[in-house]
């Protein structure tokens, strides 16, 4: 690796060939204006010491890191640890992001917010915020997704939001986004579109990023007090990569740290019902930004398969696409069935009931830890908590509530 | 001189506005593009904008999405689009065909691939929707080695400086979106569109096509009063969902024959 430190993206929002600015016209006004706002909300102290006060009083930070040391004795090899995102107000690092966004659009005077969800979870962050805000919130899911999450839903509409199903297209997680975009360009002047990943036009790979970073970087202080160091490897599930990015980033420059996202591989990566966009995917380019893509040869994108509505899109943020094509971080598939085993050795093990999405990273710490040495030791990022996921686990399981 | 250049060029000569009317490749079927594509032109078309369908078309509305839908759910893609211009240059040599549509299925193709294969074609100018200037510096160099026009979009949002920007790279025309939308809103603002030409005109000389939201003659012609070209779009697409394989020519030419009366009122 090389020692210049990392400093993606670029000015125009690359990282690498990959992210960019790849939208219509149209939408241009709106991110030169996002990029003003930001730029001048990073030079202020008044908006990082609000950040820092919600995330501290609302949310609950900083996260606490727990030893898996049950689990991990039973595994018989590395040690495992937690990054408990799951304990966050809302159940999930999502809402660290909503927070730096919907005070990104209170200083633009934006008096509505807007959001695309597949699982649930970024919408109901989304309506978390923007009733703390006092802001109109109108979130995008696909119709198929709405029937999926019944429950979700209707903590969106307690919350105050309003939820539009969208019918177009497969009905999922990417067609929301384009829905959610037309509403966007529609409705410029009042409108803050805040899009839930590390993906979309520049700047919201790197703003997405920035406001998930403190996941690592509280990592970095609290594993030398839990464990006596940094981790041999962070872990972390990757769908379009936020939780990932978060955790990561403060770690890209620390020397010996392995970082490795999880993809959701579905059925089995042979059997093309997956959503492992850097496993089996082609670079292009979809949603305003260029990255690897899960696409049929005629550059259409193609539905993708996993157990984890979180993780079910067919792109991926394009600094995880840098970080694997520069060999700084690597990405790894974990099939339905592994996600649900670890799902339920966390649950009997350990107390802790995690997310579909975060079962991903913890099947493949399983996988790893006991190739090698007790002392090891791996990070998990434990993202979300799994409570929205009774229904899909129980139907899995043959039962009926 | 390029289709699209000579045709502004004999319409400047007829003091008469440029109609360009747009159809989505393949929809509802293949076999119909062509004949579609003809009926455009005997209704006065002077250029013919074909849409490459695309799975996720972030800057459509409702409308031209279906025409996608029912376009890909054909099986039509990028190299079957390219034939049926190859088809339709066997009996028309002059009307210029722009293809309109998204990166992705170029970039599957192969930028360079595309180009060649396109201008092989007959394809005239290529509109990529999410192609703005600063990520079109090898699509433009691209197009233009093959003798064709990439064109770019100016919004009602784009500043003095983009505009200037995209002035640098296009060439054909440039298409000004007519309110802050989608395809086939309803919300237009003529006099709005009215004062934002002289500001894309004092940048570049190209003719300036306007389009986004023109249902009707009537609009079109107050369009037409300082606009080098109408645009229409999802109307015609509608058109289409109305009729049947049977009618949907004659339906269609009637409709664009209409909208060119309306243009052809107003004269330089």
């Amino acid at each position: 690796m090389s020692t210049t430190p990392y400093t993606f993206p670029d000015a125009k929002g690359h990282f690498g060939p990959y992210g960019g600015v790849f939208v219509a016209e149209t939408l241009f006004g709106a991110l030169d204006e996002l990029k003003a706002a930001y730029a001048a909300a990073q030079a202020d102290p008044a908006f990082h010491a609000e950040y820092e006060y919600e995330l501290k009083h609302f949310v609950g930070r900083p996260s606490p890191i727990y030893h898996a040391k049950r689990w991990s004795d039973l595994l018989g090899g590395a040690q495992i640890y937690l990054k408990r995102e799951d304990l966050n107000h809302t159940g999930a690092h999502k809402v660290n992001n909503c927070i730096g966004q919907a005070m990104l659009a209170k200083r633009m005077g934006k008096p509505r917010v807007i959001a695309e969800t597949g699982a649930g979870q970024h919408g109901v962050a989304t309506a978390t915020v923007a009733a703390r805000y006092g802001m109109e919130c109108v979130v995008y899911m696909g119709s198929e997704d709405v029937k999926r999450q019944a429950a979700n839903v209707y903590r969106m509409k307690l919350l105050g939001a309003k939820v539009v199903p969208v019918e177009s297209g497969s009905k999922t997680l990417k067609d929301a986004l384009n829905e959610a975009m037309r509403d966007w360009v529609t409705n410029i002047h009042n409108t803050f579109y805040i899009i839930g990943t590390v993906a979309g036009p520049h700047p919201y790979p790197m703003l997405v990023r920035d406001f998930q970073k403190i996941i690592g970087e509280e990592c970095l202080t609290q594993m030398p007090e839990m464990a006596g160091r940094q981790p041999d490897a962070v872990i972390a599930a990757v769908g379009g990569g936020s939780n990932a990015m978060g955790i990561f980033y403060p770690y890209i420059n620390v020397e010996g740290v392995r970082l490795i996202g999880v993809e959701a591989a579905g059925s089995g990566i042979e059997t093309g019902k997956h959503a492992a966009s850097l496993t089996a995917g082609v670079p292009g380019v979809l949603h305003g930004n260029r990255t690897y893509l899960l696409q049929d040869k005629d550059g259409q994108i193609i539905e993708t398969h996993s157990v984890s509505a979180g993780l079910d899109y067919p792109g991926v943020g394009p600094e995880h696409a840098w970080l694997k094509d520069i060999g700084r971080a690597e990405y790894q598939p974990i099939t339905d069935a592994e996600a649900l085993e670890a799902f339920h050795n966390l649950c009997r093990l350990e107390g802790i009931i995690p997310a579909l999405e975060s079962s991903h990273a913890l099947a493949y710490a399983a996988k790893l830890a006991p190739t090698l040495g007790k002392d090891k030791i791996l990070l998990v990022n434990l993202s979300g908590r799994g409570d929205k996921d009774m229904h899909t686990v129980a139907e899995k399981s043959g039962i009926q509530f | 001189m390029s289709r699209i250049q000579k045709a502004f060029e004999r319409l400047n000569g007829e003091g008469r506005k440029a109609l360009i009317p747009f159809i989505t490749a393949g929809d509802p079927s293949a076999d119909l593009t062509v004949p579609l594509m003809h009926a455009l032109v005997e209704a006065g078309a002077d250029v013919i904008e074909l849409g490459v369908p695309f799975s996720d078309p972030m800057a459509d509305g409702p409308t031209i999405q279906r025409a996608s839908e029912r376009a890909l759910a054909r099986g039509m893609t990028l190299r079957k689009v390219l034939q049926l211009v190859t088809t339709f240059r066997t009996v028309d040599d002059k009307t210029p065909v722009v293809l309109m549509g998204y990166a992705n299925p170029i970039e599957a193709m192969g930028l360079q691939r595309f180009a060649e294969k396109a201008a092989q074609s007959g394809v005239d100018g290529v509109l990529v929707v999410d192609y703005p200037p600063e990520e079109a510096e090898s699509f433009g160099t691209a197009m233009k080695a093959q003798g064709m026009d990439p064109i770019f979009l100016i919004a009602p949002t784009s500043s003095a400086e983009r505009i200037a920007q995209v002035a640098q790279i296009a060439s054909g025309y440039v298409y000004y979106v007519s309110l802050a939308g989608v395809t086939g809103s309803g919300a237009l603002n003529v006099n709005a569109v009215a004062e934002r030409l002289p500001a894309i005109r004092q940048k570049t000389g190209l003719p300036v096509g306007v389009g986004f939201g023109i249902r009707d003659a009537a609009t079109a012609k107050r369009i037409a009063v300082f606009a080098d070209a109408v645009v229409v779009g999802s109307r015609i697409i509608e058109e289409i969902e109305k009729s049947t394989a049977e009618t949907a020519c004659a339906n269609v030419k009637a409709l664009v024959a209409d909208i060119r009366r309306g243009v052809d009122e107003v004269k330089k």
